[in-house]
């Protein structure tokens, strides 16, 4: 086990340079930021020289990127165009981002697992057509589009919650947004979970539970949904890193000060620091959530094995 | 009888107590609470919150609280008033002695002195403090000294500013300006305390100047308090106790949350809101002319679109263009045809002459089709408009000009939009001369005087000239204007270079910009300045 957790970390390395090294030079290639600093005007030549000197734009874009990862390793992520530091960025963005994803995750857990495993258990059933025909509404309509339904209807009309989210952005609040930002993966996690329920509540070993006396409900939680829910745990964990980067939508119409607010803001600005700042640590995100997942395989399935 | 004009008495007495009660009730509710605070949307400032540093709106609101300086321009007529100057004296339009009010004092106890124009001023010139906005020195003798185009500086203040009392300096300009001091109401001018040098992180943090409000705290990115200084010495005090400004991603959320009545005031209604405006808000909300403009311009480094005949074909395309349309159908009328190549905000006196454009920014087809094809045709047989996609809604009315031109010129393929993705990108192939053909060009003022609506545009190299038109008549009679003393005078040559632009159409007028603002029933004696930002300190809450 130890080995094998060693060794994904050290397959960690080529991935996290390689996938920072992509970003680096795709918001290179967008081309010079200085000059949407100055508004529609020219910037003065000089002013425009000491600003690239500043922010290291001067030099060819393999050093760049050299003292860049110089200068991650040391923690240290660059500054905005603003005179903020990405350090600062991140302490404020990321603690908003990380609870909007729990919440998400939370209900895809909770609500999806939940239906499907319904479903699962009824396949055919009135029950299962409707929560099948209520997850393909949910996918087939965008993200914005419910979150600004949701919004009107609730915040505007009816008035049981504030439409934005206050630059604090407490657990609350962060309910509708959460629910509006996991529908379509609860959709999807019902969906899996259905399947792969109903394809196992079929198998022998399920029947051997039967045949054994257990109470229904530890036949379907210890047995039949523990063994359904690898591909769940996969899809989910793929997930978090997912829900942390593409929440650009649900923070804009919530007004939610995360981390899609600054990168939406990043790349609007062509601010190289903040970009790469943030997409590296989304990287690691990624990386260390699959790892986990790998090594969730094991406790859900004692089959597999990591030696 | 008797009886019944007891009654009839009484009654009066009720009414005129109701009445009392009601008219005490309004002073305390529906009149205005003094102490209330209102919030505003507001969007995150784009550079670092210095007074020099600050070119664009977001971060010119909250200066406009913070800082007054030697003028203010007047919220209603733009006009520059006194406002720390005392007086702004000169002899040759050159000299200049500025004597700064007695009895003003920053936020935190400091004097105002000529010291602190002085010292903030040679802090924006200098080179090295990355200062946006350094050029607004330009014109004071030893700029570059302090700025120099390439290479380290020589000098760490401008030769041209000398502190002579406690309350008076000397300006020495490197050549007769005879509006500059109509231009000291800009934010880059404004006096800054010492702890601004001596503590330089910490003030940018919370910033402290010499205006109406106070910040009580700020959040980076996400929302400012300002609360009322009780002790601010000028004549504008808040009406309100406060401000909270709060940074909105999307303005459609804004809008929302005003109408869920979670904001107060909102300055930028959203193009897609327009038309639901009036059934929302009813009569809270303003769309007032703002001193913005906006133009194609044309890239006069290509010899296909600066030939002989050349301007033919750009009054052309101007006369193909529908603006009447255009503003009625998308823009709702918050935006209004332009006639000429300033705003209306400057008032006739101050140089807007309404149809100094003529017939050359009126719609007709028929000459548009024929001047092009008398100037040589389209260069290469069409037309590409550049503009940047990010931001506004440009691509709407690109598209709607594009379409019209084609209705015109009865040509499917004549005109076509060519999108940026992002407003950086658009200007770096702007500054690298890579037009070809027409591309966007939007203006908006830095002070309230026709000189700025001509000279950073169309003189020769100036710094928005991003055509490069290059013009001998346009540029001397700016400077005449510039030397004249009457300002009368200085805007009839401003006008007549105004001409010039318009004889060669160095670039196609589209229309004026609108500013526009929505609020809450707390708020009365909501405003715009022809910045078309609110004039927060007139709000009243109830």
């Amino acid at each position: 086990m130890g080995r094998y957790v060693v060794r994904r970390l050290l397959q960690m390395i080529p991935v996290f340079i390689g996938a920072t090294l992509l970003i680096f030079l795709m918001v290179n290639v967008m081309g010079d930021p200085i000059a949407g600093l100055c508004g529609e005007r020219r910037c003065d030549p000089a002013t425009a020289a000491r600003l690239e000197r500043e922010f290291g734009l001067d030099k060819p874009v393999w050093q760049q990127y050299l003292t860049y990862m110089g200068n991650v390793f040391t923690g240290d992520f660059g500054t905005a165009f603003n005179g903020q530091e990405v350090t600062e960025l991140m302490s404020t963005a990321f603690p908003v981002t990380i609870r909007l994803t729990l919440i998400a995750i939370l209900f895809e857990i909770v609500i999806g697992v939940t239906l499907g495993v319904v479903t699962g258990l009824r396949r055919g059933r009135p029950v299962d057509t409707g929560v099948l025909l209520l997850t393909l509404v949910v996918i087939s309509v965008p993200t914005f589009v419910t979150g600004l339904l949701l919004q009107l209807l609730l915040g505007v009309k009816w008035g049981w919650i504030r439409p934005s989210v206050s630059s604090e952005a407490p657990f609350d609040e962060l309910i509708l947004p959460g629910l509006v930002l996991a529908s379509v993966s609860l959709a999807y996690v019902t969906r899996l979970t259905r399947t792969s329920i109903a394809e196992n509540r079929r198998s022998d070993y399920v029947r051997t539970a039967i045949a054994k006396g257990l109470p229904r409900h530890r036949v379907v939680v210890r047995h039949l949904l523990r063994n359904s829910l690898i591909p769940v745990v996969t899809f989910i964990g793929a997930d978090i890193g997912f829900l942390m980067g593409g929440a650009i939508v649900t923070e804009r119409i919530f007004n939610i000060h995360g981390v899609g607010y600054q990168l939406y803001q990043g790349i609007l600005r062509q601010n190289t620091q903040t970009v790469v700042g943030f997409v590296t640590v989304l990287v690691l995100v990624f990386l260390v959530a699959n790892l986990v997942v790998d090594l969730l395989y094991a406790v859900l399935d004692p089959r597999i094995r990591y030696a | 009888m008797r009886g019944a004009t007891h009654v009839k008495w009484a009654a009066c007495a009720m009414a005129v107590a109701l009445a009392a009660t009601a008219c005490g009730g309004d002073g305390d509710g529906g009149g205005s609470d003094a102490g209330a605070v209102l919030s505003a949307s507001w969007g995150d400032p784009q550079n670092p919150l210095e007074p020099s540093n600050t070119n664009e709106v977001q971060g010119g609101k909250v200066l406009d609280m913070i800082f007054r300086g030697l003028k203010r321009y007047d919220p209603e007529t733009g006009e520059a008033k006194d406002m720390l100057a005392e007086r702004i004296e000169t002899s040759d339009s050159q000299n200049f002695t500025v004597t700064v009010k007695d009895g003003w004092t920053f936020s935190n106890g400091e004097k105002v002195t000529a010291q602190s124009f002085v010292d903030a001023w040679n802090y924006g010139a200098s080179l090295r403090n990355n200062q946006r906005n350094a050029y607004f020195f330009a014109y004071i003798e030893g700029y570059d000294q302090v700025h120099p185009e390439e290479g380290e500086q020589t000098a760490d203040t401008l030769s041209g500013l000398k502190v002579t009392g406690d309350l008076t300096f000397t300006v020495k300009l490197t050549q007769k300006f005879s509006t500059f001091p109509d231009t000291l109401g800009y934010n880059a001018f404004a006096p800054l305390p010492r702890a601004f040098f001596d503590d330089h992180d910490a003030w940018v943090k919370k910033p402290v100047g010499n205006g109406p409000y106070l910040v009580d705290s700020y959040t980076r990115g996400s929302q400012m308090s300002l609360r009322r200084w009780d002790d601010y010495p000028g004549p504008d005090k808040a009406q309100n106790g406060g401000v909270d400004l709060k940074v909105y991603t999307d303005n459609n959320t804004a809008y929302t949350d005003l109408m869920a009545g979670n904001l107060d005031l909102v300055d930028d209604v959203p193009a897609a809101q327009l038309k639901n405006v009036k059934n929302d808000l009813g009569d809270r909300y303003l769309n007032t002319p703002a001193g913005i403009i906006q133009t194609l311009a044309f890239p006069f480094y290509d010899d296909a679109w600066n030939k002989p005949g050349s301007e033919k074909v750009r009054k052309g395309l101007s006369m193909a263009i529908d603006r009447g349309q255009i503003t009625d159908t998308i823009f709702q009328k918050t935006r209004t045809p332009a006639t000429d190549w300033t705003s209306p905000v400057l008032g006739e006196d101050g140089g807007y002459r309404a149809g100094l454009c003529g017939e050359a920014c009126e719609y007709k087809p028929d000459e548009a089709r024929k001047l092009i094809e008398e100037g040589g045709g389209l260069p290469g047989g069409r037309v590409t408009i550049t503009f940047n996609a990010d931001t506004g809604s440009h691509r709407e009315w690109v598209n709607a000009v594009c379409n019209s031109i084609n209705n015109a010129l009865d040509d499917e393929r004549a005109c076509t939009a060519n999108p940026v993705g992002t407003f950086a990108d658009f200007r770096n192939e702007i500054t690298d001369r890579k037009m070809t053909g027409p591309f966007r060009a939007g203006w908006q003022m830095d002070y309230p005087l026709i000189q700025n609506f001509l000279q950073p545009l169309y003189y020769t190299d100036a710094s928005s000239n991003d055509g490069k038109w290059s013009n001998r008549e346009f540029d001397d009679l700016v400077d005449r204007a510039n030397q004249e003393a009457d300002t009368a005078k200085a805007v009839g040559l401003f006008q007549q270079a105004e001409e010039v632009v318009r004889d060669n159409m160095a670039a196609i007028p589209l229309w004026y910009q609108n500013g526009s603002a929505g609020w809450s029933e707390r708020l009365s004696d909501v405003k715009l300045n022809p910045f078309s930002v609110p004039v927060y300190e007139q709000i009243k809450v109830s």
